[in-house]
């Protein structure tokens, strides 16, 4: 093979799964390059072929998947028609994979030294010498001690250092191409950080070339020169990472980066754009432009001729024939939101005090929350940010009254002492406190139309029945913005996105003072997301309630909250307006946390580096819980002490030794040493 | 009252074996979190089937004997059918099982699938009818009774043994089949079996060392704990056979109301179950390395 | 069959502003599911033949040629043994009686006895399941604890050791045997449960404060429906295969009724003397009952996805 050889080329493939005798197209046509040593993204959202792409190359589709056409050539070697052995010998040596959820992907009743070991020995080495390489190769992705990893049964690591094995297994073949199929979701932000610089460093050293696929655009704009969106199996924009993100040419690019909430777009400044519409139907093929039904651009002829590919920069194309307007795509919203947010009027509706609870998990008390003090004032959104572990959930369940805290725990609705539990609230602490739970498919019972969800709600918290009951569900309805039409179906019936507004129509039923919404976008596609954060946006402007956000995404917690909470193995480290969170001085954790996340700007923050992992619960750090990760420890007093939570401007409020001067000199410059890429 | 008190300390049970294989996979991994495995159990045990070997048993009404010189002899018998239904059953229905789920929703997976639900589900007595009728009384082939003349060779013994052993085999074969069958068919679709795949390694070694390491687990701990079903089975097959087995004596007990014999033979079976359900759940431990070292590190 | 999703997108797309539609989808996606289970050639016989033997319990006298219990057996006494031949297909036994009207006639109690215990052990199994499913800590100890209980003695030993207790008659066989599968059924549906109440509709619905037995039966019931029905189905062809063994044992149905185990249990013993048919048809009969029922079964847990 040579060496300016492509990595791969697809030309005009076609992948369809056969449903009930019926073949559906779920690729159409995709053609696509990967050079020698490049790496190339692939984004788009569920449902849009990016993991089919992905298994058709390593020839595994599931049974009633099969490649209807086109050609795959890696390193310039054909796959269509190669043999079963072809493909095997192709897998142990051209081309390898990484997928989500590193834990299913090991086997749990084998060392991981034997299934490192097994790579090799499919090239022919084995006994002594594979096991050699095997400690070579984990060490290679920063495994500190090797030896003893290999020896562990995967259930023994943790998901980061799970990942790492998965990742060296990939690599120990040496392989032309590696395929990284959303390598980083599921995994904490600090987590994914490092193992997106892991694959980083990697590439550089093996001139690897390396397929990226994600939904996440600021990861792929991070880690890949190139990038291809996916819209329902069709390949409709391509070119360099940083033109198509800076300057798309497609609509569904441009309608796609709009949705995203970034660069610290606010509430009351700014609506998000959406997508409306859905994307068609599994093996639909529409006579003109995939995306015409939810194209604000769209024109007679979009719907007759489906566009080629235009070239539209070097390197560049977009299937669009209007790619030169598409940047004027029509917002969906009004840029300026339309009435003002009520203000914060500082009068706490919950107020916790030295909130803690403690499980009981395998003979070892776990402190889950830890002498937690927080007000929540009227009308504002709390935001609540830490990684897996930090407590945010239980704190949450907590003030609902669905987990009893510690003795010694205060919670208080509008400076009344509430109860533990929820059984001994009044109906009227029940109705001032409900919750949007992540996920709308288990949220809402499968069973029931959405009228009846609804209506129980109204039933049970305001005791409302009959027509009067019928009228306020259709205003609640109404007031997501769900056609009454829909009320007759099931959850089965509707999509995520409509899902969660029915979710958060029962959450308002009962007029709540306070709304705890628990991650309740991280189950949805970005365009999805961006409706569902304009909704609650729109409903706290004309109700005045309260959040307390709780999630993982940065830019989805600064677009909507005003004050956040940043928590770490049940801690509160910082707490203070949105705004100043984000802007130094920090708690160098949330100096870590910001650093670790990715932008679409491309622009890199100095790369903080948490060493370790998050402990475990059990054996809590003594002093500062922050100290054995922290980069910028002081020394033995962060390891005996623990720092109060201390007011350093008025409203903000740090836990930290280092002096709030100093913590702005040290993150004003860059830190020396600790900066990648 | 003693059964209920033996039965109060089972010990913590596979929750496959428990909910069956129609049960889903989370649920099972609740059950069986639940249930954990407490070892010092084993000690308990110990000291409480030490105290009922040492203990008397008692003198049954009917045959004016002591209990024990009925039921050890009996409970040999016993052994040695239920021993030989099992080595024959447990290999055949395991392949069967991985068979039917390397075809899943195929053909042979059909008929696997169906034939052994039906075969299970065919009380043994009518098993045995059939049997007799082939093999004894048609074809003249096999003895219709299973008793051996004394002092038989091992390999008359089996020869006699072989009609009921094989009726016990059929209704055994479904169950272990289904649950071997459902086993492959998870390990099949896990992501480590996709990652062996993904890695080059060949069709044989994924199978062997990714899926059935996996698969098989859960199904030998139902085989040990079909070691208590089998005893409702032996009371029909020892009758039918005229064998003089636990169940035949257990039948002859109740058929002339003799409480001490029902109790000890009833108590027999009892810990011959727990017994069995125990070396499961080790058995099931040792080779699960997520149990094994689950207080490791 | 269409993943959610999917029938979403069919919903949405046609179906915003247009109720109709929406419902027509619904009924569609019921109807396929009942199309599906037609279309299964085993479900197909195994209801074929379920229903014959339904029809054989109701109609019996109408059906069998001759009387089941023998009648006038002074008249019939040079018909007994008699091998099959066309006056009876399926010969006579030792009492003359006519095989085949006897088989016929055997259908009802043995279909009396099945569903009811069945459906008795199901009702007592998915309270039990529901309440100690929901309820974990110690409600779930004090249902559960016995529960093991039992599962350690073979329902077969246990239905023996308690009808001779309670004196054998066909009421006693329905209860015993439908209190024996209760824990068995509870701990299936308590599985179910479990699982179920993790999910956040249920948090939703104690946020609300909605009392246990509402969130028991009316949330979360409604839901574990599929596991139920199989487990239904399941234990129908156990209640058919325990009260048989019992009846055979001489525990269950008592003489002179045509039941089929006590058929087996009278004539076995004359099958070394070549009198194979008074013992054949009716287990033969036994072996397709059992056989339909988990055909059914099998066509039933197919189609609900498990």
């Amino acid at each position: 093979m040579s060496l300016a050889a492509p990595a791969l080329e697809l030309d005009d493939l076609h992948v369809a799964y056969t449903v009930r005798g019926v073949d559906r197209a779920v690729l159409r046509g995709v053609t696509l390059a990967i050079a020698a040593g490049e790496s190339y993204g692939l984004v788009g959202e569920s449902g849009c072929g990016k993991s089919t792409a992905a298994f058709a190359l390593m020839r595994y589709l599931p049974r009633n998947g099969k490649i209807t056409g086109g050609s795959i050539r890696i390193a310039g070697e054909e796959l269509m028609g190669l043999s079963a052995d072809g493909v095997r010998r192709l897998r142990a040596t051209q081309v390898s994979m990484v997928y989500q959820d590193p834990g299913a992907a090991l086997n749990p009743s084998m060392r991981v030294g034997d299934q490192v070991a097994e790579v090799f020995a499919v090239a022919g080495t084995s006994g002594g010498d594979a096991r050699e390489r095997s400690r070579e190769m984990l060490a290679r992705v920063q495994i500190s001690d090797p030896d003893r990893v290999l020896r562990r049964y995967p259930h023994q690591l943790s998901g980061g250092m799970q990942q790492r094995v998965v990742i060296a297994m990939a690599l120990a073949s040496d392989p032309t191409l590696l395929i990284l199929d959303e390598p980083t979701t599921g995994l904490d932000a600090t987590v994914e950080a490092e193992v997106l610089d892991l694959v980083a460093n990697l590439r550089a050293e093996l001139g690897t070339s390396v397929l990226f696929i994600s939904h996440n655009l600021a990861v792929i704009r991070k880690m890949c020169e190139r990038v291809g969106v996916l819209y329902a199996g069709r390949l409709v924009e391509e070119g360099p990472a940083e033109a198509v993100f800076g300057d798309p040419r497609h609509p569904y690019t441009v309608g796609l980066l709009r949705c995203i909430p970034r660069g610290g777009l606010r509430k009351d400044e700014h609506r998000l754009d959406t997508i409306p519409g859905f994307l068609p139907q599994l093996g639909e093929v529409p006579g003109g432009c995939v995306f015409a039904d939810r194209c604000g651009l769209v024109r007679e002829v979009c719907r007759e001729h489906e566009p080629p590919l235009y070239p539209v920069g070097p390197g560049r194309t977009s299937r669009c024939h209007f790619h030169a307007e598409a940047q004027s795509l029509p917002r969906t919203a009004a840029p300026q939101a339309d009435a003002a947010f009520r203000e914060p009027d500082g009068v706490p509706v919950v107020r916790a005090e030295n909130v803690a609870k403690t499980f009981r998990h395998e003979g070892h008390d776990v402190r889950a929350v830890d002498a937690l003090s927080v007000a929540v004032r009227a009308g504002e959104t709390l935001g609540l940010v830490g990684e897996s572990g930090s407590g945010k959930t239980t704190f949450a369940r907590v003030l609902l009254g669905l987990t009893p805290p510690d003795d010694g725990s205060v919670i208080e609705l509008d400076g009344r002492l509430l109860a533990d539990r929820i059984t001994k609230r009044d109906p009227e602490e029940v109705r001032a406190l409900q919750i949007v739970f992540q996920n709308p498919d288990s949220a809402l019972n499968r069973r029931f139309t959405v009228r009846r969800i609804i209506g129980r709600a109204l039933t049970k918290l305001l005791g409302t029945r009959g027509a009067e009951r019928d009228t306020r569900v259709r205003a609640l309805a109404d007031a997501v913005r769900l056609d009454a039409a829909l009320l007759h179906s099931r959850p089965g019936q509707l999509s995520g996105g409509l899902k969660q507004r029915v979710a958060i129509a029962r959450a308002f039923a009962g007029e709540p003072r306070l709304v705890v919404c628990d991650e309740p976008t991280s189950a949805l596609d970005v365009s999805v997301q961006a409706a569902i954060l304009n909704l609650l946006a729109d409903l706290q402007r004309d109700r005045g309630v309260t959040y307390l956000f709780i999630s993982h995404d940065l830019g989805v917690v600064r677009y909507l909250s005003d004050r956040i909470a940043v928590l770490y193995l049940g801690r509160l480290l910082e707490l203070g307006p949105a705004e100043a969170v984000f802007e130094p001085p920090h708690h160098p954790y949330t100096e870590a946390l910001l650093s670790a996340v990715p932008t679409l700007e491309g622009e890199e923050r100095p790369r903080i580096r948490l060493a370790g992992e998050i402990p475990g619960h059990s054996e809590p750090p003594s002093g500062c819980v922050f100290h054995p990760r922290c980069p910028r420890k002081l020394g033995e007093v962060c390891e005996l002490e623990e720092p109060p939570l201390a007011e350093v401007t008025p409203g903000r409020f740090l836990r930290c030794h280092i002096p709030l001067e100093d913590l702005r000199r040290l993150q004003a410059q860059l830190p020396q040493g600790k900066t990648t890429s | 009252m003693i059964i209920f008190a033996a039965a109060q300390i089972l010990p913590g049970d596979v929750g496959r074996a428990i909910l069956g294989p129609f049960a889903d996979q989370r649920a099972v991994d609740q059950l069986n979190e639940e249930l954990g495995t407490n070892r010092s159990v084993v000690v308990q045990y110990a000291d409480w089937i030490g105290g009922i070997l040492r203990g008397d048993l008692g003198d049954s009404y009917a045959f004016r004997r002591p209990v024990e010189d009925l039921v050890w002899p009996a409970l040999q018998n016993s052994a040695k059918l239920a021993l030989l239904a099992f080595v024959i059953v447990v290999p055949v229905a395991i392949l069967g099982g991985v068979v039917a789920a390397l075809g899943e929703g195929r053909f042979r997976d059909r008929v696997i699938s169906i034939g052994g639900l039906s075969a299970t589900a065919i009380p043994e007595f009518v098993w045995a009818v059939f049997l007799i009728i082939v093999f004894a009384l048609w074809l003249d082939v096999l003895p219709v009774s299973a008793q051996a003349p004394d002092g038989a060779g091992v390999l008359t013994q089996a020869r006699y043994l072989l009609l009921p052993a094989l009726a016990l085999v059929f209704v055994l074969f479904g169950y272990i089949a289904r649950m071997a069958r459902a086993g492959t068919i998870e390990a099949l679709d896990a992501d480590y079996a996709r990652t062996a795949y993904l890695k080059g390694l060949p069709r044989r070694t994924v199978l062997r060392r990714h899926v059935l390491r996996n698969s098989l687990l859960p199904t030998i701990a139902v085989v040990a704990t079909q070691v208590g079903y089998l005893f409702g089975g032996l009371v029909v097959i020892e009758l039918i056979f005229n064998y003089h087995g636990i169940g035949e004596l257990l039948y002859r007990a109740v058929q002339r109301q003799d409480f001490p014999l029902i109790q000890s033979t009833v108590l027999l079976i009892g810990i011959v179950y727990l017994l069995a359900t125990l070396a499961a759940d080790i058995l099931y431990s040792l080779l699960n390395p997520r149990i094994r070292l689950a207080h490791e590190e | 069959m269409s993943t959610p999703e999917e029938r979403a997108v069919l919903v949405e797309r046609g179906g915003l502003g247009a109720p109709e539609e929406e419902r027509r989808a619904i009924r569609v996606a019921r109807r396929e599911r009942f199309a599906l289970l037609l279309r299964s050639k085993t479900f197909l016989a195994g209801i074929t033949i379920f229903g014959v033997w339904a029809f054989c319990a109701v109609f019996g006298e109408l059906v069998a040629p001759y009387d089941p219990l023998g009648g006038d057996l002074a008249a019939e006494i040079g018909n007994r043994l008699q091998a099959p031949s066309l006056s009876h297909p399926f010969g006579t036994d030792e009492l003359g009686r006519d095989v085949l009207s006897r088989v016929i006639g055997g259908a009802r109690d043995i279909l009396t006895i099945a569903p009811l215990a069945a459906l008795l052990g199901t009702a007592l199994g998915t309270v039990l399941g529901l309440v100690a499913g929901y309820f974990r800590g110690a409600a779930d100890d004090l249902i559960m604890r016995p529960v093991d209980a039992f599962l350690a003695i073979p329902p077969v030993i246990l239905g023996l050791v308690v009808l001779t207790a309670l004196g054998a008659s066909q009421w006693w066989l329905i209860v015993v045997i439908g209190v024996l599968f209760a824990p068995i059924i509870g701990r299936t549906v308590r599985a179910a449960v479990l699982a179920e109440r993790e999910l956040e509709y249920v948090q939703a619905a104690r946020l609300r404060n909605e009392r246990a037995p509402y969130i028991m039966f009316a949330e979360i019931l409604p839901n574990v429906y599929a596991p139920i029905l199989v487990e239904f189905t399941v234990r129908l062809g156990y209640a058919v295969f325990t009260a048989a063994t019992l009846s055979f044992l001489g525990f269950g149905v008592q003489p002179p009724s045509p039941d089929w185990g006590l058929q087996i249990k009278d004539t076995y013993i004359s099958i070394n003397a070549g009198y194979w048919w008074p013992t054949l048809f009716p287990a033969l009969a036994i072996a397709s009952l059992v056989i339909s029922v988990n055909l059914i079964t099998d066509g039933l847990s197919r189609v609900l996805g498990r």
